[in-house]
């Protein structure tokens, strides 16, 4: 049966794992990446964008042949309160020139595509399998199995997303935590581009990404806006920890914050065509597994729990593409599966993964200061009625008004202990 | 159109399942779930597809997103099997 054998099998055709499949498949490698949707990307649900350069590093110029959204030139941050919002725009045209910082995306086009990009250049690929075992012998991996079906390669890249059973059943490590990770709810609105090009001030080919807090019932979370070509996705993330420890339904949660007025502003005359839902690695540096590999296997993207979350960035799937690469080359470059996991390990570092991992490492601390997602947005709105309301009355002193405001949502104890620990950890 | 309020019945309405009719993915003993007290997967389940009759919790797996929420959040152990949908049954994302 050597035939059947191949180089690498590849589970998973998410972003990470189209991203090793490619790489391997270009160098000459037989490659088999398995998918268990009827399409790549077909269970798929992310925010989402994608930071380019990943797409760069994987092969120069691939980006211009993806199927990417709109090039994001406006980066905005909002905090609500229950009936006002304040937002901070940020908008830098430099973001879409050359090669532009990154794009919005539709999961669904963009896997299809990426998949469809390991099949052009040589690899092998099936939809429609769930792989539910694998294959060990001598305390090696050896391949997987799909029902009755055994499949055998010399590698098996574990690329099967945030939830990896595949790790698991390798006993890397165990089942996700519901601390380290988010839940994210997101609704595809459609609109025509003309419309979401206006609202958001920018042309056809350009887009906004926006980040919310003081949506999420206190609970620690945000929520996120990203125009697409003729639809927004909108959706809220909550730590299913805290949301699992109050009453409200989170489905119910992200419906009030669909239907914030400075929400519905932008979405206004538009028509939910899709509502999905997915988990994301939410730890930072901390969240990455710890064994990431053994004899035979190696383990990619969000099944590793590459994630970032500064509060304005918010990265997975380049980390996925990045990590599928690092995943790739350690193949190619080992003599033996013994040396492959080594030399993952050296790859994630030479390609700078852990390096950018390590750089935000405490972040996840301060997002989980209880008063930043209620408290804190609701005394940014607050501030912003004393400064623009005029009804004509004797105003207050303005330095008397702004601490009053202040006073009325934290003592001056919280702010410092808050400010020293987000200082802390930065 | 306009943009509404949504219940999880009309936003699941959207999607498309392929339902696995009689063998569900996700298995729930009741009996464990009613010792429960926190039960978050009431709350948690972006579907809502947990449910409370009469102080049992009931399941209903055919409009699951496939997350894994419920999963992480049970500690009781009420969540007896959790495996993904056999090939080419479960949700299809189109749009997401």
């Amino acid at each position: 049966m050597s035939d059947d054998k191949f180089d690498v099998i590849v589970v998973g055709a998410g972003p990470a794992g189209s991203a090793c499949a490619y790489s391997l498949a270009k160098e000459g490698k037989s490659v088999l990446l398995l998918e268990r949707g009827n399409t790549a990307g077909s269970k798929n649900v992310s925010g989402g964008r994608l930071y380019t350069y990943a797409l760069e590093l994987l092969e120069p110029g691939m980006y211009q042949r993806a199927p990417l959204q709109r090039k994001i030139v406006r980066e905005q941050v909002m905090l609500l309160n229950k009936a006002s919002a304040t937002t901070i725009d940020y908008f830098n045209p430099a973001y879409g020139e050359n090669v532009p910082n990154s794009y919005s995306v539709v999961r669904a086009e963009l896997d299809e595509w990426f998949a469809g990009e390991v099949e052009a250049a040589g690899g092998m690929v099936a939809c429609g399998v769930l792989v539910d075992g694998l294959i060990e012998e001598n305390g090696k991996i050896v391949g997987i199995k799909s029902g009755e079906e055994e499949m055998r390669a010399d590698v098996v890249v574990a690329a099967d997303g945030v939830n990896s059973f595949m790790g698991q059943k390798a006993g890397l490590f165990p089942d996700v935590q519901a601390h380290a990770v988010g839940v994210g709810v997101k609704e595809t609105i459609e609109l025509p581009d003309s419309v979401i090009s206006q609202r958001f001030g920018v042309s056809d080919d350009a887009g906004a990404a926006r980040v919310a807090i003081g949506c999420t019932e206190g609970i620690s979370g945000g929520a996120f806006l990203y125009t697409n070509k003729g639809s927004i996705s909108l959706g809220i993330v909550f730590n299913p920890e805290q949301a699992g420890r109050q009453k409200r339904p989170i489905q119910e949660i992200f419906q009030d914050f669909k239907m914030h007025p400075a929400i519905q502003a932008l979405i206004a005359g538009g028509t939910t065509i899709e509502y999905g839902a997915h988990l994301v690695p939410e730890m930072g540096y901390h969240g990455i597994q710890k064994r990431l590999y053994r004899d035979g296997m190696l383990v990619v993207g969000d099944a590793a729990q590459f994630g970032i979350n500064t509060g304005t960035i918010i990265r997975g799937m380049d980390l996925a593409i990045v990590s599928g690469l690092a995943a790739a080359r350690a193949i190619l470059k080992s003599k033996s599966t013994a040396e492959t996991g080594p030399l993952y390990m050296k790859q994630l570092e030479e390609l700078l993964i852990l390096a950018n991992e390590r750089a935000y490492k405490n972040f996840h601390n301060i997002l989980q200061l209880p008063r930043i997602f209620g408290t804190y947005p609701n005394l940014a709105n607050e501030v912003m009625q004393f400064l623009f309301t005029v009804d004509g009355k004797t105003p207050k002193p303005m330095f008397k008004g702004l601490l009053d405001v202040v006073k009325n949502h934290a003592s001056f104890g919280q702010l410092a202990a808050d400010g020293w620990k987000a200082y802390r950890n930065v | 159109m306009s943009i509404k309020r949504l219940s999880p019945e009309e936003a699941l309405a959207l999607d498309k399942f392929s339902v696995d009719e009689g063998t569900p993915h996700i298995l729930i003993d009741k009996a464990i779930c009613t010792t429960c007290t926190a039960k978050p997967c009431l709350v948690v389940c972006p579907a809502r597809l947990y449910r409370l009759n009469d102080g049992q919790v009931s399941f209903e797996f055919a409009g699951c997103l496939e997350c894994g929420t419920c999963r992480t959040v049970c500690q009781a152990k009420g969540i007896t099997s959790w495996t993904y949908p056999r090939a080419s049954f479960g949700v299809s994302f189109r749009t997401s």
